[in-house]
């Protein structure tokens, strides 16, 4: 549908197209000063929330950090498109496509894995031996990491829709807005997700008893 | 409501994302069906659990300096006063190049309202009844037949009031759907014309205030009133609607019998 407009066409890596280390401000909108300091008004206080977004979906720091410049700078050269009424789901919008154009680089070129590498080494040991339900223990243990691990072995569009639920705190009609689904498919989406979620905890506590 | 229902509707409950009326069902059908029960309190403990456990990630400095350094320099237009022209002007261009599949974004934001959507709804089934003769499941011009029937087939209990004497024939009442829910219609004439007054629950205690909105030709009063939404819809002129809401609701708070 839509979606196709937003991916990349290059086949050089979709992130490195303007996103580079050495990236440029973009000439042509240099001379609208006023758009540009409204541009970083709204959009800078949410960059921590566009780069979680981007951590959960690419599950890889430095590829998130890549997605999160290349979401910036897309969603400056179309804010004249942008009319409200929240900028938060626009923005995730923008930055689920920038993935989705990552996720088809990555496709094609099947040497570089995506595996979860980057956080396994600092793993702690997911849960102890115990009486109680995993719900009850988590609520002890607290532990982001065992839980970030568990949300990232889930399939994409549920991990998707959990993150921007639970984490992002979008309500079920921005995340329709960001993901392009009716609220009934986020409803679906996010039931699966978190009996996904809670069947693996029940499986993690397993073979510990 | 069916477990296959409730499985979905629970997260919406946790999620603060039901209307009061859709809660109530949810919150009805757990009650009754312990699986569903241990879900619910399951799943409310996960989401407890996950907002409390910190997940989110702060983009390292690295990163803020880096995007930073990418969009154009806000020291260049500190001097610049904020001009409504360029914002205008930027507005027009932009308008003109929207290349950008967020325009489908805002197709879903302005999408249709809620209320825009059941006051679609009530018009159809206000069509509905005037075809093939559906007009009433229960025939009577008796507050006292009427009013009994609903018992059982809804879980609101419709005010059914006589206004005969105010000018509006009580002729009936019917059982209909609107957002895919039964719905309570009490249905009026007058002269040749046909008022359908649907009655269901409302999604919240707010009394909200009484309007009229003219739809395909159709009248439609609103309003909302002890709990419950009322929708009068008829080919009669606003005012005369107006007059038979007036009319309802003064009868309504006089009438102890509701």
């Amino acid at each position: 549908m839509m979606s196709g407009r937003w991916v990349a066409t290059g086949r050089a890596s979709a992130l490195s197209e303007t996103a580079g280390k050495k990236a440029m401000p973009v000439s042509s909108l240099d001379n609208d000063p006023d758009k540009a300091r409204r541009f970083r008004e709204m959009t800078l206080p949410y960059l921590d929330d566009v780069y979680t977004l981007a951590r959960y979906l690419l599950r890889d720091a430095s590829d998130a950090e890549d997605a999160v410049q290349e979401c910036y700078l897309r969603a400056l050269k179309h804010f004249d498109t942008y009319r409200g009424p929240a900028i938060k789901p626009w923005l995730f919008a923008i930055l689920r496509n920038v993935c989705r154009a990552e996720f088809a680089r990555r496709a094609a070129s099947p040497a570089t894995t995506v595996d979860d590498t980057v956080e396994t080494a600092e793993q702690t040991p997911l849960w102890h031996e115990t009486q109680e339900t995993p719900e009850a223990q988590i609520l002890r243990e607290r532990d982001a990491s065992a839980v970030r691990r568990l949300i990232d072995a889930l399939a994409e569009p549920f991990r998707e829709t959990f993150v921007l639920r639970e984490i992002n705190n979008l309500s079920y009609r921005e995340i329709a807005d960001a993901v392009g689904a009716p609220v009934g498919t986020v409803m679906s989406r996010l039931a699966r997700a978190r009996a996904m979620l809670r069947s693996a905890w029940m499986a993690e506590q397993e073979p510990t008893k | 409501m069916t477990c296959d229902e409730a499985e979905i509707l629970i997260h919406a409950l946790i999620d603060g994302e039901l209307d009061a009326g859709h809660a109530r069902e949810v919150e009805a059908h757990v009650a009754q069906c312990p699986r569903c029960a241990a879900s619910l309190a399951a799943y409310r403990q996960m989401s407890q659990a996950i907002a409390s456990a910190d997940l989110r990630y702060s983009a390292p400095q690295s990163l803020r300096l880096r995007v930073e350094a990418a969009l154009p320099k806000p020291t260049m237009l500190v001097a610049a006063a904020p001009s409504r022209r360029n914002v205008l002007r930027g507005f027009a261009l932009g308008s003109g190049l929207s290349a950008i599949a967020a325009t489908g974004l805002f197709a879903i934001v302005l999408r249709n309202d809620d209320q825009e959507r059941i006051n679609s709804e009530i018009v159809s089934a206000h069509l509905r009844s005037l075809q093939a003769g559906h007009l009433t499941d229960v025939l009577s011009t008796d507050q006292h037949t009427v009013k009994p029937w609903f018992n059982g087939r809804l879980d609101v209990a419709p005010p059914v009031i006589d206004l005969t004497a105010q000018g509006f024939t009580l002729i009936g009442g019917r059982l209909d759907y609107v957002d895919a829910r039964p719905i309570g219609a009490v249905v009026y004439k007058r002269r040749a014309h046909v008022i359908n007054l649907f009655v269901a629950q409302t999604s919240s205690t707010a009394r909200r205030p009484a309007r009229t909105e003219t739809i395909q030709g159709f009248n439609i009063r609103t309003w909302s009133e002890r709990g419950l939404n009322f929708w009068a819809i008829s080919d009669i002129g606003a005012d005369e609607l107006v007059e038979f809401s007036d009319k309802f609701e003064a009868a309504a708070r006089t009438n102890t019998e509701g």
